[in-house]
């Protein structure tokens, strides 16, 4: 095939030569590796920096520690962090090492024909940034800004999403919407009127009962819920863990329900069902805050433990114990609402029947519930007005996807094709912080719109994947060498935190803030960025907030006394909800207005062919994602990643523990690395588990290139949820090849 | 005084961040460790049993590490503490072999290493890296000597093991069940 964008699998010239021998290296003692970097770094810092942390989304707050000679030598938590209490999690603790990667980008590269082969060519920044501005300007001319979106995670998207405004354009997307948590927001804002938030607004602290449905918190390593629901272990609350592996949560559960996998809804249903039919549903709270109980009655009748066994596979009499338990700690319980929870297509409705639940419970704004999340509002620094974009991702989901709030990536994706209505077509893309081909799994319609998009950018720290699709790279350096966007995050206090640079930038990387104003002033939108200095914006804003840059420095974390009204609701008060009928509505009135199911119902899902196991994927505590995966001190904990396979599928298959396998798909698609097996009983017979983020094929990624199995290159079959928009991802099954598998044709 | 670590393996999710944060504070090369984190399944599915423990040095009562040690490299300090002078340490892997606990390794400049309970802290009054770093708090530092200490009190209070205690090392990092 030929292609006007070569995958361009190796870049050797300025991205460096310097492998790391056999892991037997000090990364930060005195060698000569690190000479340059201390040197540079020597030149003015020494101490301790505030930071928050950006290997994951819950940007715990903390401090970086240099050492005499200003080299970066730990990070640890803020103390008065409400995210992490003075206490990181192994990756904000690792963090030290995405400063440390020697395969970070080192300079912008930009692709050129050189021989007839396409290749990326380093280059100094001045023609890098020239060269993107006059792509955005050409195509923007052409088509209008509109067709330029940002795809993006993480805090770089803050600042490529008002360069792309100011242009503007307002298609900014996320995979974390559509591919991760959109349902169980989806599903609560039809419910509640409102989303849930990050962090999750959960009372995990003071609840007597914590109910997981597949969230393995604890394997999800989201920091202060990890630490709440330890105390909440401490002080013996009951936790009820729903999940066909045994997870570290299960294992510290009271109740374990070894669900059927894909079944879920069915057990929720029946949940709902024995609340309402032995009259253990918080009377009170119904009758004060919800609409259409009689009506939800009706529906679940015949919603059955009895009924929920058939499909589940869960005893009765479990399902009726735990439903009391639930009850007996009510309103200090929460069924939480997941995280990662685009699982098969019907995810908004299993969120709504959480929500449902939840509301049934009275844990909605009650004390070991849910608590009523607030922040501060952080002042935009002042600028000119931006232009009202002529279309936006709005205009192209509005009908298929009514009620999703936020774009759906692989909308705008689809919308990249060449296919698309041309007043409506994407035509380049900036892509920040986030590894597309790792995180999307609709494979083809994704290389089809990389290869169709006449301009496509990449800003990030590491060569991921997605860096052999760029037109141009502009290397990005790490959170511990930069300013950023103020933190502002809602919580029990509102709080803010300033993140700091600990040392210059290595290499020829830079912080994405420079990267957005250069671009702006090279775009005639210098009045956008009107500051010599980040440190200007954050100054200004931090006054606005009374507070100081001098001051943020030395405390990290500001909190801010709540002016919102209580954390809980008080007893009988009166709330007016933002829904249609102004009441938390069981009966989903948005839902039946745009043709939904106003009531979650269970849909049997397809299940494995004779001889596959269902493809779960999950979350290890020392990784984030793919991103993570060639962090040096990460990957000592853990370099790849195992299947879980059950003993009796394992004998079946004659595997042995540690050997390793290739996996298949019944589409034919054969994993591109083989994958260790762990044969455990903690897995179920009829599903195979794995973490999700390894199986790179970049091979700049020294330590991460081919190590385990890539989970989102076997998601052949991809359920799209009809509310949202969300990729259903768990209805994908794999097979084991225990041969070395034919050679597949190299790619381009 | 007799220092002494309880880890309660009720809490601990096998997180490792003990691992990284004693790799940074004590600058131990990628690729070593000087605690690491154990899992233990029994049962068959869906009848499952886990146990989950960061274990380390134990910084023996009856330590044979220090008593097999030709030079004196290994010795013992103040509160029990089980220490290496990296620099009267030939490198012999006696004690190595002497560890029931298979916690300590040879260090690539020469010497062998194993946690030292974060000593340099502790004489200033801190705690052990990991300790301090655990987001489930699951591990409790202090002096078994005072009835007073949050040690002695968890220990007081609640059920617990340690590990190979047939080995008769007297070992003072505990496991609470
Ligand atoms: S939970 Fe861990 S990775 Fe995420 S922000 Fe906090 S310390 Fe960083």
């Amino acid at each position: 095939m030929s292609t006007r964008r070569d995958f361009i699998k190796i870049a050797a010239t300025g991205l460096g030569g310097l492998a790391l021998g056999a892991g037997s290296v000090a990364w930060f003692r005195g060698t000569s590796r690190w000479a340059e970097t201390a040197a540079k770094a020597a030149a003015g810092f020494q101490g301790r920096f505030t930071t928050y942390c950006e290997i994951c989304f819950w940007n715990c707050a903390g401090w970086t520690y240099t050492d005499e000679e200003g080299r970066i030598t730990r990070i640890t938590g803020n103390a008065g962090d409400p995210h992490c209490h003075g206490r990181l999690c192994p990756r904000g603790t690792g963090g030290v090492g995405a400063y440390y990667d020697e395969d970070r980008l080192r300079t912008p590269l930009i692709r050129k024909e050189v021989n007839g082969k396409q290749k990326f060519v380093p280059a100094g920044w001045d023609e890098a940034l020239d060269l993107v501005a006059e792509r955005l300007k050409e195509i923007s001319r052409k088509h209008g800004p509109e067709s330029i979106a940002l795809f993006n995670h993480g805090s770089p998207g803050d600042h490529f999403g008002h360069l792309l405004k100011a242009m503007g354009s307002n298609n900014i997307t996320a995979p974390s919407f559509a591919q991760c948590r959109g349902p169980r927001d989806t599903g609560w804002y039809v419910t509640f009127g409102t989303g849930v938030g990050s962090p999750e607004p959960t009372d995990i602290r003071d609840t007597r009962c914590l109910v997981l449905i597949g969230s393995h918190i604890g394997e999800n390593m989201h920091n202060g819920q990890v630490q709440e629901m330890a105390d909440a272990i401490d002080r013996g609350a009951t936790l009820i863990t729903v999940d066909p592996r045994f997870s570290t949560a299960a294992s510290k559960s009271r109740f374990w329900l070894p669900i059927k996998p894909s079944t879920d809804l069915a057990l929720l249903m029946a949940w709902i069902h024995v609340l309402i039919y032995e009259e253990l549903y918080n009377r009170d709270y119904v009758e004060r805050y919800t609409y259409g109980f009689d009506l939800l009655k009706e529906h679940v009748w015949n919603m059955t433990p009895e009924w929920a066994y058939g499909i589940t596979t869960l005893q009765p009499a479990l399902i009726r114990e735990t439903a009391r338990q639930m009850a007996n700690a009510a309103p200090s319980v929460i069924v939480h609402p997941g995280r990662h929870v685009t699982w098969y297509g019907d995810d908004t409705q299993r969120a709504r029947a959480i929500a449902i639940l939840n509301a049934l419970l009275g844990s909605w704004g009650s004390r070991g519930g849910f608590y009523f999340a607030e922040s501060v509002p952080v002042p935009n620094y002042p600028h000119p007005e931006y232009p009202t974009p002529a279309w936006s991702w709005q205009d192209l989901q509005r009908e298929k996807y009514p009620l999703a709030g936020l774009a759906v990536s692989n909308v705008l994706v689809e919308a990249s094709l060449k296919e698309t209505e041309a007043n409506r077509r994407i035509r380049a893309w900036m892509v920040a912080g986030t590894n597309l081909p790792l995180t999307i799994p609709l494979k083809e319609t994704l290389e089809q719109a990389m290869q169709d998009v006449e301009f496509l950018l990449v800003v990030d720290t590491m060569p991921m994947e997605i860096t052999g699709y760029a037109d141009v790279v502009l290397p990005e350096c790490t959170y511990l060498e930069r300013y950023d966007s103020l933190r502002s995050s809602a919580h029990r206090e509102p709080n803010i935190a300033l993140r700091m640079p600990a040392a210059e930038p290595m290499y020829d990387s830079k912080p994405s803030w420079w990267m957005a104003k250069q671009l702006g002033d090279r775009l005639g939108l210098g009045s956008y960025f009107n500051y010599a200095d980040y440190t200007d914006v954050l100054e200004w804003q931090l006054q606005q907030l009374g507070t100081s840059l001098e001051e943020m420095k030395k405390t990290g974390v500001k909190k801010f006394p709540r002016t919102s009204g209580p954390l809980y609701f008080q007893k009988g008060e009166n709330y007016t909800f933002n829904t249609n009928t102004g009441k938390i509505e069981l009966y989903a009135t948005e839902l039946a207005a745009t043709g939904y199911d106003p009531m979650p119902v269970y849909t049997p899902h397809e299940e494995p062919p004779p001889g596959y196991y269902r493809l779960i994927y999950g979350r290890a505590p020392m990784h984030t994602f793919s991103r993570t995966a060639n962090n040096p001190n990460l990957t000592d904990l853990m370099d790849q990643n195992d299947v879980w396979v059950n003993p009796r599928v394992a004998r079946l298959w004659g595997l042995e523990n540690g050997q390793y396998v290739y996996l298949k798909n019944p589409e034919g698609i054969v994993s591109s690395f083989p994958i260790r097996v762990r044969i455990t009983e903690r897995i179920r017979w009829d599903s195979v588990y794995m973490v999700h983020g390894f199986g790179h094929s970049w091979k700049k990624l020294s330590r991460a290139y081919g190590k385990g199995a890539n989970d989102t290159e076997l998601m052949s079959k991809v359920t799209i949820d009809p509310v949202m928009g969300g990729t259903g991802m768990r209805g994908n099954f794999v097979t084991f090849v225990t041969e070395e598998p034919v050679a597949k044709e190299a790619e381009s | 005084m007799r220092y002494a670590m309880a880890i309660d393996t009720k809490k601990c999710v096998g997180c490792s961040d003990c691992v990284v944060a004693c790799q940074t504070e004590n600058n131990v090369p990628i690729g070593y460790c000087r605690d690491w984190v154990v899992e233990s399944v029994a049962g068959t599915y869906p009848l499952v049993e886990l146990e989950i423990r960061s274990e380390r040095c134990n910084h023996c009562d009856n330590a044979p590490c220090v008593r097999c040690c030709p030079t004196g490299a290994s010795h013992i300090v103040e509160g029990g503490v089980v220490m290496v002078t990296p620099n009267k340490c030939i490198g012999c892997g006696a004690c190595i072999q002497s560890c029931p606990y298979d916690a300590r390794y040879s260090h690539p400049d020469g010497y062998v290493d194993k946690c030292t309970f974060c000593y340099h802290r502790l004489v200033k009054g801190g705690r052990p890296a990991c300790v301090e770093v655990c987001p489930t708090r699951c591990m409790y530092f202090g002096d078994l000597d005072q009835p007073q200490s949050e040690v002695s009190q968890i220990l007081a209070r609640r059920k617990w093991k340690v590990l190979a205690p047939e080995a008769g090392t007297r070992p003072q990092v505990y496991f609470l069940v």
